[in-house]
């Protein structure tokens, strides 16, 4: 397992700072101006209504939306702007909220897309086949078993991805993450549609990866339980801004929190 | 192959079911290459003794293993990596093109072929990108009208540039650049005659082998050869690093690039790939049939490769090879042979009884479009994984067990079609016995089950 992901020292900088992030779509402002730091080796939630910019917030950092103002840093380098593939190649995977694996490949295949950026092979060794090429794919196939038997799937390694259960899907995609060798994990709603014991197992898979692997967290989650579990700090959203910020214990008791959640009339009657 | 037809037939009737699926798949191998290398030998002698068989002619088997490695290359392309190519015979175009060139008296170049075709593969490589680069962004439908646009222009600039006069402007100076009226492709008349592969062996054929349609036999034996070797690399491709990465593009290309793929270099590889052994045939069929005319690189081809493609089993390389076989087969042999001794006598003397025009002038083969316009349409209804699928596609197509269903109007064909690609298990056999199992498995779980869990989360 050490193998596949790569060992972070623990210190306590920043490893993502994200200033004045701001996203447009046309007339509709979906970021605005949001500053946004992830210490190392912590584990962050980024909350609020639907439709507040969390997953806009998200694409922003992959790669898949351009800032329309803004920089965001990741480990030190400047990373607004670049393509999908290559912020992963720096280090952030994420998961999607509408789960997007691979249907028609197996498990194993998945994540052995995961594996691609780390494989040295081009074409010509695809054809040629080289002994080096062998034992890489080999060697792939190996430590895609292993991130499969961490999320409990060893045994469904040639199961269509579209033939897992919905759980299983779940698990899935954070190998498949995982296989990239990340620093930084993105969880687009990793416990949605689970029920408490899976939520549950879940939540405590997530902190072992902290601990035990030294990755770095950020989550958007609706589950508050969750949330408030396993967050050293909460960030909350609401149409596009960010209104709060701290501690889960400090989130939970800020009015505009509530607001933006239940209602004024709720906020008052607390 | 199917649960389905695993249950339905007896154990007996297949005599490698015992064996290990690697040997099986070797026995099968050398059963085929030593059908293929007798077939041509004994042609004669099959068909004086059986006439009412419809037997191939190697020429006709040459074309077959020809859209055989068409095929291949083109399921590169719409196989692995999703990308509807409707202009494929454009690099078949200039496959030949370039032998033409390089191995003619045209401009009076005689380079070997076994050099040449390499330069052609090269050639139509680098085209394959050149139509790549500008049309990444586009998706299905759009792709599809961009390429087959491409493949027109290709055909049609083969065919004009057979008289070509090319002047500077006179503010420039009007100093001739091409021509006046240079031939630079033949135009219509093509190129003629162009160089065949030869191999300066002796023997009782002369002081050379010639693989030319002088020399059926041997050209037979190479283009297998070549195709071989287009399967080979079409295997190697799919287990590597670079086949899963085309498939995570076909299946879904924003995850793809989020897993870190870069799908720019992925699709342009797919693209000039897929054109290389485009050039690999178009190089041969020039050489073989030492003459090339513009025209015979029309739309039809790219279609019917497609036909091919999905006849066969789209993504599936055993499939597409039995597909381009079967096609070509039922094209080049079964359609002229039905029609002169089934077909066109009885409706021709119809016509002439009726006096209906249609009938007086009725040639099976000239419908032959027709059919296979049929045959695709009911093969989209009925088997729209195509005859020989991957397994997943098959369970894309028709959903979690259904896929054991056969339904009982096409039983009889797919009874017949199945127990083959039961029996010929190339080389790129995919599933072992443990995925087929699991599959299997699969297939039994309760629908209730899985509807429950397969929910998207947003309706729970």
């Amino acid at each position: 397992m050490t193998a596949a992901v790569a060992a972070q020292p623990q210190t306590a900088d920043d490893l993502l700072v994200a200033t004045g992030c701001t996203k447009r779509f046309g007339g509709l402002v979906a970021v605005h101006d949001i500053d946004f730091t992830i210490p190392r080796g912590g584990i962050v939630s980024l909350i609020g209504p639907n439709g507040a910019g969390k997953t806009t917030f998200f694409n922003m950092i992959t790669g898949l939306y351009v800032p329309t103002e803004g920089s965001i840093k990741f480990d030190g380098q400047e990373i607004t702007g670049s393509k999908p593939h290559e912020v992963v190649r720096i280090g952030i995977a994420r998961t999607f909220q509408n789960i997007r694996l691979f249907g028609n490949m197996s498990a194993e295949e998945n994540v052995l897309v995961g594996l691609h950026h780390r494989l040295k092979g081009r074409w010509f060794g695809a054809i040629l086949r080289p002994p080096s090429i062998q034992r890489e794919e080999a060697d792939a196939h190996a430590q895609a078993m292993e991130l499969l038997d961490l999320v409990g799937l060893k045994t469904r390694s040639q199961t269509l991805a579209r033939n897992l259960p919905y759980g299983d899907q779940r698990r899935l995609e954070i190998a498949r993450a995982l296989a990239t060798g990340p620093k930084l994990l993105l969880l687009d709603e990793p416990t949605a549609g689970m029920n408490p014991e899976e939520t549950r197992r879940l939540t405590d898979f997530v902190r072992e990866l902290r601990d035990r692997l030294g990755l770095t967290v950020l989550l958007i989650e609706h589950d508050m339980k969750v949330v408030m579990g396993i967050s050293d700090r909460v960030t909350v959203l609401d149409h596009g801004e960010k209104i709060a910020e701290g501690s889960p214990a400090e989130v939970r008791a800020d009015t505009r929190v509530i607001e933006a959640y239940l209602g004024r009339g709720a906020a008052e009657a607390g | 192959m199917t649960t389905a037809v695993r249950s339905r037939r007896p154990a007996v009737s297949n005599p490698f079911a015992s064996m290990d699926p690697r040997r099986r798949r070797i026995g099968v191998l050398v059963i085929l290459a030593v059908l293929a290398v007798v077939y041509p030998v004994a042609f004669r002698a099959l068909e004086s003794t059986f006439p009412f068989i419809p037997w191939p002619g190697t020429a006709v088997l040459i074309t077959c293993a020809t859209f055989g490695i068409l095929a291949l290359g083109l399921n590169i392309v719409m196989g692995f990596a999703g990308l509807l190519d409707l202009g494929y015979v454009a690099f078949y175009a200039i496959g030949a093109y370039t032998t033409a060139f390089l191995a003619s008296s045209h401009f009076g170049i005689h380079i070997s072929w076994w050099i040449v075709v390499w330069i052609a593969v090269a050639t139509a490589a680098i085209f394959g990108i050149l139509l790549g680069a500008p049309t990444l962004k586009l998706r299905g439908d759009y792709l599809a009208i961009v390429t087959l646009g491409f493949g027109e222009i290709v055909r049609i600039v083969f065919r004009n540039l057979g008289d070509i006069t090319l002047k500077l402007p006179d503010f420039l100076g009007g100093q001739m650049i091409i021509g006046p009226n240079a031939n630079l492709t033949g135009g219509n008349v093509g190129i003629n005659p162009i160089d065949p592969p030869t191999i300066p062996i002796g023997g009782p054929w002369g002081d050379q082998i010639v693989f030319s349609n002088q020399n059926a036999i041997f050209s037979w034996y190479l283009v297998l050869a070549l195709m071989a070797l287009t399967f080979l690399i079409c295997v190697r491709l799919r287990d590597s690093k670079l086949g899963r990465a085309w498939m995570a593009i076909r299946e879904d290309e924003t995850a793809a690039a989020a897993m870190g793929i870069n799908t720019v270099t992925t699709k342009l590889l797919a693209f000039s790939l897929g054109a290389s052994f485009s050039g690999f045939a178009g190089a041969f069929t020039g050489a073989y049939n030492t003459a090339i005319f513009a025209e015979t690189f029309n739309f039809n081809v790219s279609i019917l490769v497609v036909v091919i493609i999905i006849f066969g089993g789209i993504g599936s390389l055993r499939g597409v090879v039995i597909g381009a076989f079967v096609v070509q087969y039922i094209d080049k042999t079964l359609l002229p042979f039905l029609g002169d001794n089934v077909v066109n006598g009885p409706l021709q003397s119809l016509g002439n009884a009726t006096g209906i025009q249609l009938l007086t002038d009725f040639k099976l083969t000239t419908y032959n479009y027709l059919l296979f316009g049929i045959l695709l349409a009911i093969m989209m209804i009925r088997r729209p994984e195509g005859l020989f699928p991957v397994e997943s596609h098959k369970a894309e197509l028709h959903g979690i067990g259904v896929a054991a269903e056969v339904t009982a109007g096409s039983a009889d064909e797919l009874a017949i079609a199945e127990e083959i690609a039961e029996d010929i298990v190339l080389a790129d056999d995919v599933e072992d016995p443990r995925s087929a199992a699991e599959a299997a498995l699969e297939a039994d779980t309760p629908p209730s089950q899985i509807r429950d869990r397969d929910l998207p989360e947003d309706t729970r």
